[in-house]
């Protein structure tokens, strides 16, 4: 035990650690004292509690103390106000070198949690608030829950970072709620971008037994668990159904997890196993397995890279890397979209949600205008009906988006963006327009996915205010924002930019001038790989598939589909006319455009993809199939060597922001880390490139 | 338009433990304390709809910080109450609630109401008396009062002045038997029901739960009581031990029209005869609660031999025995402050008018042969508040 507290020391030597205070309460109806344990690491709401190795230490002699003591007939345990904890502090675990170290993490855990439920004295866990992770696990170790109404966030968020609840979560839920439920919190909550579940939630779930308002919760929750005690309350929970209904849990959960990681991330099949084993194991054997799979799971160079996308999410996109400083930033008070069409008409109505400014759209007709303020109406009605606003916003929205044909609407406007046709003369025509119109540091912003913004500007009198606005689609849903600064662009345009961009809730990460920046520069470069292989005669499905195992959010060739191939084809000719010998055009791409297809893919009345008659005769394919290991791997080293360009090239500061645009522009997952430390790990990065991106044990396990 | 006065009764009220300024509440907000009492209400009179409540005033001496932002409106909302129950803040020192119930009172009779909220709460941990005062100037230049009416124990010093036959003998006897009176009343279980609990914050040392009151201190003696330094005067009378202390505390209460409470199967407690406020001298305003009597009881057309119990603020030992000594009352007599009072229990100034309610309407259930009784206090800048109640369950309305 003494060399792993030197561990435990190296591991976690920063260890904000979370206290287990401990006072007596006298409940009411003469039921006796309980002990009341409030985790607490000092730090306001911001910093939510979280439990390192001291914490449990802490927490551990604290629940020896009170078993103890005769005259306790209860304990009950809650948090600082708002939070009750965000489970295992995950600030050390990249330094955790040894599968030992990794078990016995587990193994302690359960030995301190395990001590709520060990038939010494009944214990109620009080959930006031967020209870993440291992926060759910010390209530579940309980013998009762209560939940504060008004809790916004309680998850299992093992599983969407690369591991397991282990706790007790992974054996604990499905006993208590069956494991059809367990699988939607462990499992699909998890992989479905991390969902979290509110207060109300809960006791109908079956994870807490009662419900208090925030006015009085812990004076509520005591009031009650002082009448479970007595008697007057009896907690009542349905009986978990083990019969066929538990296998057909764990086989849905595997049928989504599937569907999410292709098998590409190990968590959640390892969590699966255990909810199946849990139908009949005892608890001491359930526990017994959640330390091994923890263990096996901390140890996994997928955790690792989970860790590091995670942290890429949570801190480097609120923190932009290179943007200058924020107090440059001019105020915008009017902003002008050019166009009406739907990507417009889209992009007006998230800058009026979100800036509450008035936003002025422009077209050539009126029809184009009404149908694009139409829309904008359209959608803001569809919001309200679903609650999202109320009607009072929904005035306010509808008043701030009008419309015009006469550009000189955007006179007074402090940032304006143009969303027209994709093709440099006419956005040069539109902003040497505008500059007749606006004032001379009106931020002048193009959304276009690959063209120069250097270009762009070239013929303006003040090149200086063009800046790169790139967004994703869905705009409304995708959270990376490009944000592109020009050979000429000054400070105090682009911190305006991005102060723009937080206030529309966006990502955003700021690139240098380059053919079709970052995102769409890979996803090209990866696509025109899977569908040269297809042009040389590798079937549609083998190309398709090819890349499934890694855990992309969709295929290629269904990607495609959404992106639209003339949109596609756009991108792939704009950077093959800059960089002729890496992108490659396909001309079964073009003939697809030609003919006007939606996609290479039908789709049949189950939803299922084929290649109807007429996509097949348009196809002309060589006689050299690849195999899919093939396909995956020349695709992959195409990125490989596509991202150490990037690099090379300054187009982005450092890997860790080709990861954060991946993730969050393009849904690749955590497991791959983004797209670097699944290219270090896989060895493909020195073999397509001769070296790392990353140095071993930043999205890896240490070497 | 044809109008009738309707009668108003004191259908429930609660409070919280009381706390000793920088003790169990140093953690916890002013406003949470009075918001667990309102809700207390609801929850033990289950059959009064939330939205039949037509205001709610809560009385706080400071009305800054989480004493603030109107506070009765605030505490509506915080509560859970509807949206559409309006509320609003109410001063008058240490009768706040007091008048609270008073001034709700009237408009439910006036017919402007059918049913109020009505409490007050004092954080004097958290708003020392005195916390951001700004006496006019014209105060000392006008000697329009003697600047020690503004300390509320220097006017204690000055009503001994007024009577010497108040000693501090008396007053320290006083005081002793109103610790052992509240020990009493604590070991009977009759302050408990009262008691709504608090869960205590501490960074320190977790969350507790404040189910009994922290100043109390059962095992006073006159002989310790003697030895205690005066520090409003030197060789003075009033002593921390013959006095109210530094309090944190809430207290609220349901006021009704008698028939409305009658429409929602609601139990009045005590029915409301009179009330009185009158102004005193400043510099001696613990003699209040004696022309404030003198005016509830003629309004109402009884004297004081008509009434049998009385629950008497003690901000001073010495400003009760000044009270009782003019009605020709005892020290020790039963019928005054049975169950001990604020120099045991606490003062958290703007909220104690309910809790002298609170004690009252326990006797009342407890003496079926008491008709009327009395709860009157003192005020700050000379004043006196008194509210005669008549008791629903006196046998011979029977």
């Amino acid at each position: 035990m003494n060399g792993l507290a030197q561990d435990y020391a190296e591991i976690f030597p920063d260890e904000v650690v979370t206290h287990a205070h401990v006072r007596d309460v006298e409940l009411p109806y003469g039921a006796g004292t309980m002990a009341l344990i409030t985790l607490d690491n000092g730090l306001d709401h911001t910093r939510p509690s979280s439990f390192g190795p001291k914490g449990l230490a802490e927490l551990d002699a604290a629940l020896e103390s009170v078993l103890n003591r005769d005259e306790v007939v209860a304990v009950g345990i809650t948090g600082k106000p708002f939070i009750l904890a965000a489970g295992a502090d995950i600030s050390g675990m990249p330094r955790i070198t040894k599968r030992e170290q990794a078990l016995e993490i587990a193994r302690y855990g359960h030995q301190v949690f395990g001590k709520l439920n060990d038939g010494r004295k009944p214990s109620f866990g009080f959930i006031n608030g967020l209870a993440i992770g291992g926060g759910l696990e010390v209530v579940l170790n309980c013998t009762y829950r209560t939940v504060l109404a008004t809790t916004p966030a309680v998850a299992f968020s093992e599983c969407f970072l690369g591991i397991l609840p282990g706790w007790g979560g992974t054996w604990l839920l499905p006993n208590l709620i069956g494991a059809d439920r367990a699988v939607k919190v462990i499992i699909e909550n998890a992989l479905n971008t991390n969902r979290m579940l509110r207060g109300p939630e809960l006791e109908p779930l079956g994870i807490a037994d009662a419900t208090f308002e925030g006015a009085d919760f812990l004076e509520r929750s005591i009031n009650w668990a002082a009448q479970v005690l007595t008697g007057p309350i009896e907690v009542r929970r349905p009986e978990v159904d083990r019969g066929e209904a538990w296998d057909a849990a764990v086989a849905r959960g595997r049928a989504f997890a599937d569907a999410k990681v292709h098998g590409g991330a190990p968590a959640p099949y390892r969590a699966l196993d255990i909810i199946a084993a849990a139908k009949t194991c005892t608890k001491a054997d359930g526990f017994a397995l959640e330390d091994e799979a923890l263990a096996d799971l901390l140890m996994s160079e997928e955790f690792r890279s989970g860790l590091y996308a995670f942290d890429l999410v949570q801190r480097r996109a609120k923190k932009p890397v290179g943007v200058p400083d924020r107090s440059l930033a001019r105020s915008v008070t009017k902003v002008g979209i050019v166009g009406a069409g739907l990507m417009a008409s889209q992009l007006g109505l998230l800058f009026a949600r979100r800036l509450l400014v008035p936003v002025v759209l422009t077209d050539l007709d009126d029809e184009r205008v009404e149908r694009g303020l139409a829309y904008v109406r359209e959608e803001i009605d569809k919001l309200l009906a679903k609650g999202r606003i109320n009607a009072d916003q929904a005035n306010r929205i509808k008043g701030l988006v009008t419309g015009s044909t006469d550009k000189k609407v955007y006179a007074d406007c402090d940032f304006v963006l143009e969303a027209v046709f994709e093709e440099m003369k006419v956005k040069q025509q539109v902003f040497a327009e505008l500059e007749g119109i606006v004032s001379p540091e009106c931020v002048l912003a193009t959304n276009t996915s690959s063209l120069s913004v250097t270009t762009m500007a070239s013929r303006l009198n003040h090149p200086e205010r063009v800046v790169g606005f790139h967004f994703f689609n869905p705009v409304a849903i995708l959270p990376l924002l490009e944000v592109v600064r020009g050979e000429r662009t000054d400070d105090a345009s682009l911190a305006t930019a991005f102060a723009v961009a937080k206030e529309l809730k966006k990502n955003a990460i700021l690139v240098r001038d380059a053919p079709a920046f970052v995102v769409n520069r890979i996803l090209t470069r990866f696509m025109a790989e899977v569908t040269r292989c297809v042009d040389e005669g590798t079937p549609v499905e083998v190309a398709d598939q090819a890349v499934l195992p890694l855990g992309l959010p969709m295929s290629p060739f269904v990607l495609l589909q959404l992106v639209g191939p003339a949109v596609a084809l756009h991108v792939a000719e704009t950077l093959h006319e800059a960089f002729p010998d890496r992108f490659y055009v396909s001309p079964n791409l073009q003939r697809l455009v030609a003919a006007g297809k939606p996609g290479v893919w039908s789709w049949n009345a189950q939803g299922q993809p084929f290649l109807d008659d007429e996509t097949k005769a348009l196809l002309e394919q060589g006689s050299d199939a690849s195999t899919a290991e093939q396909v995956r791997e020349r695709a992959l080293a195409a990125v490989a060597d596509e991202v150490r360009r990037l690099l090379d090239d300054g187009v982005v500061a450092e890997a860790q922001d080709v990861d954060l645009a991946m993730a969050l522009g393009a849904g690749w997952p955590f497991h791959l880390g983004g797209i670097t430390p699944y290219l270090d790990r896989s060895g493909l990065a020195e073999k397509a490139t001769g070296r790392r991106f990353l140095p071993r044990g930043v999205a890896s396990l240490p070497g | 338009m044809p109008r009738e006065l309707r009668d108003v009764v004191f259908v429930d009220g609660v409070r919280t433990p009381f706390g000793k300024a920088g003790g169990m509440y140093a953690e916890t907000r002013a406003d949470d304390l009075v918001i667990k009492c309102i809700r207390e209400l609801l929850r033990r009179n289950p059959t009064l709809p939330a939205e039949r409540v037509d205001d709610v005033a809560i009385a706080a001496t400071t009305q800054t910080g989480d004493q603030g932002l109107t506070i009765g409106r605030t505490a509506a909302l915080l509560a859970g109450l509807p949206r559409t129950v309006p509320g609003y803040a109410i001063d008058r020192m240490c009768a706040g609630a007091m008048t609270a119930v008073t001034t709700t009172a009237s408009g439910i009779a006036f017919g402007a109401y059918d049913v109020a909220i009505a409490g007050g709460v004092e954080h004097m941990g958290h708003h020392p008396m005195g916390e951001g005062v700004d006496p006019n100037p014209r105060i000392i230049a006008e000697k329009l009062v003697d600047p020690a009416a503004l300390v509320m124990g220097a006017t204690a010093e000055n009503l001994h002045d007024r009577y010497p036959s108040l000693t501090k003998e008396r007053a320290d006897a006083f005081a002793a038997a109103s610790q052992q009176r509240l020990a009493k009343a604590y070991a009977d279980g009759v302050i408990q029901r009262d008691l709504v609990p608090v869960a205590t914050r501490s960074t320190e040392a977790g969350w507790g739960l404040a189910t009994a009151d922290e100043p109390p201190r059962p095992d006073t003696t006159v002989e310790g009581l003697a030895g205690l330094r005066t520090p409003f005067r030197p060789h003075g009378r009033v002593t921390a031990g013959n006095a109210a202390g530094l309090n944190d505390g809430a207290t609220a209460c349901v006021i009704a029209a008698e028939d409305v409470a009658k429409e929602l199967g609601l139990t009045p407690r005590m029915r409301l005869v009179s009330y009185a406020y009158v102004g005193v001298e400043p510099e001696v305003m613990g003699v209040g609660p004696i022309p404030a009597t003198e005016k509830a009881l003629s309004k109402a057309g009884l004297t004081i031999a008509d009434i049998d119990l009385i629950e008497i603020n003690e901000a001073f030992a010495v400003q009760v025995l000044a009270f009782a000594d003019h009605f020709g009352i005892a020290d020790d007599d039963p019928r005054m402050n049975a169950y001990g009072g604020a120099i045991a229990v606490g003062h958290p100034l703007a909220s104690s008018g309910v809790r002298l309610m609170l004690q009252l309407a326990r006797q009342f259930e407890d003496r079926p042969d008491v008709r009327y009784g009395l709860t009157t206090m003192c005020v700050g800048i000379g004043m006196g508040g008194s509210v005669i109640w008549e008791n629903p369950h006196w046998e011979g309305a029977k």
